[in-house]
């Protein structure tokens, strides 16, 4: 397997990909050969560095030897059919896969050169520092301004009443909902919106200061415009944080990240610049995947 | 035919009206070309005649059963030669038990006298005839009522509707007798109540600071003046009440979360079952429990520390209670923060925050209102107990806030004044339904006060 190479991997790799014949319509039945991703999956300035990551459910192998660079302030996309193990891996970024008694993480996953999963590791300044949005707005029910103080206040981020409210207009600010919120922030963050609420849950996120933001499909439950919206935050806060988004809809990626990951059964495939991606796929399943063949 | 016999020979009637109806709308689908050209399914028609069969007829046992005693008496009085004609109430009673005992054969005709026994043949008459006369209504009514529901069954009669809105009659039936019954015990108390009040006044009722239920029954009797102060006995039901939930709701609790949140699959399937046993022991053994081994040991401790106590005392009681009660806080707790959604613990822990941080400033505020409806079920789970503080906490009516004192509640006086033989028109009997009375307003209270609770907070939380 390479190891650290920013290059296009080289061609040579390809038709090893291809020994087997590729009947129409039956892409799955494409052998992929484990730890093999075509495409540019390492990078220079790496923000995380996972090698070789395996993850387990009991018995099940969900993640299936994966090796995967991401870069400092990049925005990394994420796709991929249901099941193919995408938010799993995302879920070992920030160890939110340690409250699954059955899961296991195997193989280095590094933050800034040091092991996520080192077992003297602290799980909440590790959590601080790589925040987390989910599939569904989860606003804890409290009110608005609680919401976002939740994470400077257990971190102890502000020393007076005067800080922590910087610190929340300030991510509200950047999350787009200060304008629409500031006159009610003691309202419950339940009675907004979808929209609102899942841009208060990336507010509640960078509230924290956090280096990498992690989405789990954060506009799967929203209607368009809410989408839109969601999409224009990515990319002004891609300018300050690593993003790395899990999605479903291609258009999302295309339109928001530098990279795109294709994940399939729990393999990484492939891994390019995004255009390269959805413009001249290297990998067969990647190509049936983006032309909606399956998934 | 006894009644009861009657009534599951309606249930059959019915069945076969269902058959019928089912076969008869069978019948006249066919030449239409099958049952989806009937409005309704087959079941539907069948149930209708079933219904049209068995309710009228149910109705008219009912009210036959209900009312025959009464008419069956009159007619035997009124039968009576004039001089025998009982004056009141009591002598018509006592008059009617000697008239049915000499017609059930328990009291032989030669000891009473000739008319008496005339009454009883009447009587029995009477009962036979009644009885013939119900069957006879019954059955008619029913076979009448049912043949009517089968001749109805035409595939443009919409028979889906009518049995639908006749089960929603039987639901709201089934509804309403749960609330009726409870007005019924709340007339009951209440006119006891009131009678009570007749012969003891509000104020010494309501702020009398002793109790001593004595009514005289000589006029010079020693000691004859009764005292009926409620006072001491809520102070009492409060303080025992109060001891047992700071026993129960702490350690209720913090199970609940350690349960929840901490132990894994494995402890949880043992811990909780184990825990839920403690409700399962009868109220009995705690009370033995308590007297027996609790109190003793807390007298000895306290009086090694040189403190006096009494052998009963409600400490003794009031934490063999709480312990009892544990199950009711830490079930129910554990249900509702389980039920707490996943996505709100994903979010909190994904901010950085421990799981204890995560617990108290995220799922316990969201699971507060589940709590406080768990913890004010055991508060009056509490504060009606009876059997544990009978047992450990004594009968003296001690107004005192001293634990290690023996103090007496609510319900264990309602006991004592209503165990052995009563008068029911004495102050001492009639206190049993005034403290039932107060009992009953308390728990409704708070209820109430829960139900507010509750609400408020679903408002904020919604």
């Amino acid at each position: 397997m390479n190891t650290l190479n920013t290059t296009v991997t080289s061609e040579a790799e390809m038709p090893e990909e291809n020994v087997v014949p590729v009947q129409e319509d039956k892409p799955a039945e494409t052998v992929i050969e484990e730890g093999k991703t075509v495409g540019r999956p390492f990078a220079d300035d790496a923000k995380f560095k996972l090698r070789n990551v395996e993850v387990f459910y009991g018995q099940d192998r969900a993640i299936k030897n994966i090796s995967l660079d991401i870069a400092r302030n990049e925005v990394i996309a994420f796709i991929g059919p249901s099941g193919c193990g995408k938010s799993t891996f995302l879920r070992c970024l920030n160890r939110m896969n340690d409250s699954i008694d059955i899961c296991r993480v195997k193989g280095s996953l590094q933050l800034d050169d040091h092991d996520i999963y080192d077992p003297k590791r602290d799980v909440v300044e590790l959590r601080a520092r790589v925040g987390m949005v989910f599939q569904k707005p989860n606003p804890f029910p409290k009110s608005i301004y609680d919401n976002v103080a939740y994470g400077p206040r257990i971190h102890g981020l502000a020393n007076r009443k005067s800080d922590l409210d910087e610190i929340v207009e300030n991510s509200l600010r950047k999350a787009g909902l200060w304008d629409e919120v500031k006159d009610r922030l003691d309202a419950t963050a339940t009675g907004m919106s979808g929209g609102q609420q899942q841009r208060l849950c990336i507010a509640r996120a960078i509230a924290v200061s956090p280096e990498v933001v992690l989405m789990d499909e954060p506009c799967s439950a929203l209607d368009p415009i809410a989408t839109a919206k969601v999409e224009e935050l990515i990319a002004e806060l891609s300018e300050s944080y690593t993003i790395v988004i899990v999605t479903h809809s291609m258009q999302q990626a295309a339109r928001v990240s530098h990279r795109t990951a294709y994940f399939h059964l729990g393999h990484l495939v492939e891994v390019n610049e995004t255009n390269k991606v959805f413009t001249s796929p290297e990998h067969e399943l990647t190509e049936s995947y983006i032309t909606g063949r399956f998934g | 035919m006894q009644p009861a016999n009657l009534l599951l020979l309606t249930l059959v009637l019915a069945v076969v009206a269902y058959g019928l109806g089912y076969a008869r709308s069978r019948a006249l689908a066919m030449p239409l070309g099958g049952i989806r050209h009937l409005k309704s399914l087959p079941f539907y028609y069948g149930a209708r005649a079933a219904l049209w069969c068995g309710i009228p007829a149910l109705i008219v046992l009912a009210l036959w059963a209900a009312f025959q005693g009464k008419v069956i008496q009159m007619l035997v009085i009124g039968s009576l030669p004039p001089e025998m004609i009982p004056a009141d109430e009591g002598s018509a009673s006592l008059l009617l038990s000697k008239i049915s005992n000499v017609a059930s054969g328990a009291l032989p005709p030669g000891f009473v006298e000739a008319p008496i026994v005339e009454a009883a043949e009447r009587l029995k008459a009477l009962r036979e005839q009644s009885r013939m006369l119900m069957t006879a209504l019954v059955v008619s009514v029913a076979v009448l009522a049912g043949f009517l529901g089968w001749l109805r069954i035409r595939p443009r009669i919409n028979a889906r509707e009518q049995v639908e809105s006749i089960l929603k009659w039987l639901f709201f039936a089934c509804a309403a007798l749960a609330i009726l019954t409870t007005l019924g015990i709340i007339f009951s108390v209440a006119f006891e109540t009131f009678r009570f009040f007749e012969k003891i006044s509000f104020v010494e009722f309501f702020f009398g600071t002793s109790w001593s239920p004595q009514t005289a029954l000589r006029a010079d009797q020693v000691a004859a003046e009764g005292a009926f102060g409620m006072i001491p006995l809520f102070t009492g039901t409060l303080l025992i009440s109060a001891i047992a939930m700071l026993v129960a709701v702490p350690v209720g609790l913090l199970s609940a979360i350690y349960l929840s949140e901490y132990a894994n699959k494995r402890v949880r399937s043992i811990v909780k079952p184990l825990l839920e046993m403690l409700a399962g022991i009868p109220t009995v053994v705690y009370g033995f429990f308590a007297a027996l081994t609790v109190a003793p040991f807390i007298s000895n401790l306290a009086a090694s520390l040189g403190i006096e106590a009494s052998s009963q005392s409600a400490l003794a009681a009031g934490g063999v209670m709480g312990i009892m009660i544990i199950p009711f806080v830490s079930s129910l707790s554990d249900d509702v923060i389980n039920a707490v959604p996943q996505s709100l613990r994903d979010g909190s822990l994904a901010l950085g925050a421990t799981q204890s941080e995560t617990m108290k400033k995220v799922i316990f505020p969201a699971a507060l209102p589940g709590i406080m409806g768990g913890i004010l079920l055991a508060v009056s789970r509490a504060i009606g107990e009876t059997m544990i503080v009978v047992m450990a906490a004594g009968l003296a009516a001690n107004l005192t806030a001293n634990p290690l004192e023996t103090v007496t509640t609510v319900t264990v006086q309602i006991v004592t004044l209503l165990t052995g033989d009563q008068e029911f028109d004495s102050a001492k009997t009639l206190a049993a339904f005034a403290l039932g009375a107060m009992l009953f307003l308390a728990t409704l209270l708070l209820n109430v006060i829960a139900l507010k609770i509750v609400r408020k907070y679903r408002e904020q939380y919604d």
